[in-house]
């Protein structure tokens, strides 16, 4: 049987009556990019949650490299290389840009609940901070409060976070939402990169932009109500008739 | 002058004391949202520690001082963190279960410490020193009152230190901001949660003994008068904000006396009114909420 870096069997998600997710299954190899769309409302951003602990399912399973994570935390699933980015910010805005990278290299390292040692003091921390500051193009802000940087370099910043903590498994939430046409493409690129030359990292990305989605996903995930209606490679997905009812309308 | 002087120095005093509660509620409040209505009760129980270990009656030694001071300390610590792995870490993500059971917790250890102590106050022991009076431009001013003020400043210099120089604190400090990112990078938040409400707890029973002296009488409701002051500090300064919880707190002191004074009794109805004077104005408070 294959090893996926990511799986989730028959995920659901009730809460009294409502049925937020019903029987998600989902897979994704090492190295590729999933790209889930949906309207509004079809569970995207619920899934995410599952993925990475925050909520637990009413039923199912969820599974990082092979192993089940289900009853984990959400913090021992980061720690075992899960990372993700909020819809909204993921930054630390009264914290410089540089402390932000070095928080997350740090929660990566180990070490970072230890009392005795001062902040400052990691050097390894750092130089992987500046490392994964300087491959977002964010170098030359280091010392910036993050709460002062433009809405295009906050995204930037919420990237090299996830970097910095070094996962296998990488779920981003609407990282182009808010962002200008013209950042559109950099931004697309620098998502790309994130599964590394060796394509050792698996990103599911959760977007609207449907050019960003067919030019970056190797796959496509459909969420219609809480349910998987398609997952296929985006020319099929496209393609399919039930997918174009339900969700796009009208055929592309 | 003199006059101006003493309500002065007795007013930051005062503020002291309210800061030295209210800085362990704020930083619980702005790491993990709970309001734990308990935290006066900790300064009462720090404070009778501290009586505890006075035993013998009248003016105690500096040393012994020194031994109070720190047997309320580890008392209101020890008191923060048996709450906060009993009944507050059970209830997470159960924000009204959590502040009904410190509000539950408040009001029993208050009749606790009534049924152990009685409900009547006793006298407090303190260093001569901590009585005797010193003349400051024709007011004479008692040493608890710099005692108060010289101990809040250290503590607040001592949160400012371990907030802005290690780990735990850069934690603590992001936490606030943003606790979902920093759990999902990796971090434990409650861990450090149960560091917080263990050094807010220790700033409260520390408080307790500084009370006692301060006030040169201890009763079971000492804590828990504080607290609601305290509670009006923390929603002035900005909830999760170290700076604004100490600048609001020297307000209220000094606005309290001076007006208490100078206004015959108006001074706690005046705290109330400055209260709603920033919820109106600035409903988050005089300063953003982080733990700066």
């Amino acid at each position: 049987m294959t090893e996926y870096a990511l799986e989730t069997r028959g995920l659901g998600l009730r809460i009294g009556a409502a049925v937020i997710l019903d029987d998600v299954s989902l897979t994704a190899r090492r190295g590729e990019l999933v790209a889930v769309i949906g309207p509004n409302g079809a569970g995207k951003t619920s899934l995410f949650n599952l993925i990475t602990g925050v909520h637990r399912p009413t039923g199912g399973s969820v599974l990082l490299g092979g192993r089940d994570v289900t009853a984990m935390a959400v913090h021992r699933r980061g720690r075992l290389g899960l990372g993700r980015t909020f819809q909204t910010s993921s930054v630390f805005p009264a914290l410089p840009v540089l402390e932000n990278a070095r928080l997350a290299a740090k929660a990566h390292l180990g070490g970072v609940l230890n009392v005795l040692k001062p902040a400052g003091s990691d050097a390894r921390a750092t130089a992987v901070a500046r490392d994964c500051l300087e491959r977002v193009g964010l170098a030359a802000r280091a010392d910036t409060a993050a709460g002062a940087l433009s809405h295009g370099e906050k995204r930037k910043l919420e990237l090299a976070l996830v970097l910095a903590q070094d996962p296998s498994v990488i779920l981003l939430d609407e990282p182009m939402a808010g962002m200008s046409a013209e950042d559109v493409p950099e931004l697309t690129e620098l998502i790309g990169s994130l599964r590394g030359t060796g394509g050792e990292r698996t990103v599911l990305l959760i977007e609207h932009h449907m050019n960003v989605v067919l030019g970056l996903a190797d796959r496509v995930a459909v969420m219609h109500h809480g349910t998987l209606l398609a997952l296929d490679t985006p020319e099929k997905v496209m393609a399919d008739a039930t997918v174009q009812s339900a969700y796009l309308g009208e055929p592309l | 002058m003199s006059t101006v002087i003493l309500l002065a120095v007795t007013g930051l005093a005062l503020g002291a004391l309210y800061f030295l509660i209210a800085a362990g509620i704020s930083l619980a409040f702005g790491l993990m949202h709970v309001l734990n209505f308990a935290h006066g009760a900790f300064l009462t129980i720090g404070a009778y520690a501290g009586y505890l270990v006075a035993s013998g009656g009248g003016d105690v030694g500096t040393g012994r001082f020194v031994l109070m001071l720190a047997a309320g300390t580890l008392a209101g610590a020890l008191a923060a963190v048996v709450t906060e792995l009993l009944l507050i870490r059970p209830l997470y993500g159960n924000t009204h279960a959590q502040l009904l059971v410190t509000v539950g917790l408040s009001l029993a250890l208050v009749a606790l410490i009534e049924e152990l102590a009685g409900s009547d106050a006793r006298g407090y022991h303190s260093p001569g020193w901590a009585n005797a009076t010193t003349e400051i431009a024709g007011s004479a001013i008692r040493g608890s009152r710099f005692l108060a003020i010289g101990v809040a400043v250290l503590v607040l210099a001592a949160l400012v230190v371990f907030l802005r120089r290690t780990r735990y604190g850069l934690i603590i400090r992001a936490g606030v901001e943003n606790r979902s990112m920093v759990t999902a990078l990796g971090i434990d938040v409650r861990r450090a949660f149960t560091l917080v409400f263990a050094l807010g707890g220790a700033a409260a029973g520390l408080g307790g003994v500084i009370a006692g002296s301060y006030f040169g009488q201890v009763e079971p409701r000492v804590g828990t008068g504080l607290f609601i002051y305290a509670l009006i500090v923390i929603v002035i300064g900005g909830l999760g904000s170290l700076t604004g919880t100490a600048v609001a707190a020297v307000l209220v002191g000094l606005l309290q006396q001076f007006l208490n004074y100078y206004a015959a009794g108006v001074g706690d109805l005046s705290v109330l009114a400055l209260l709603a004077l920033v919820l109106l104005a600035r409903p988050a408070g005089l300063f953003r909420s982080t733990a700066s």
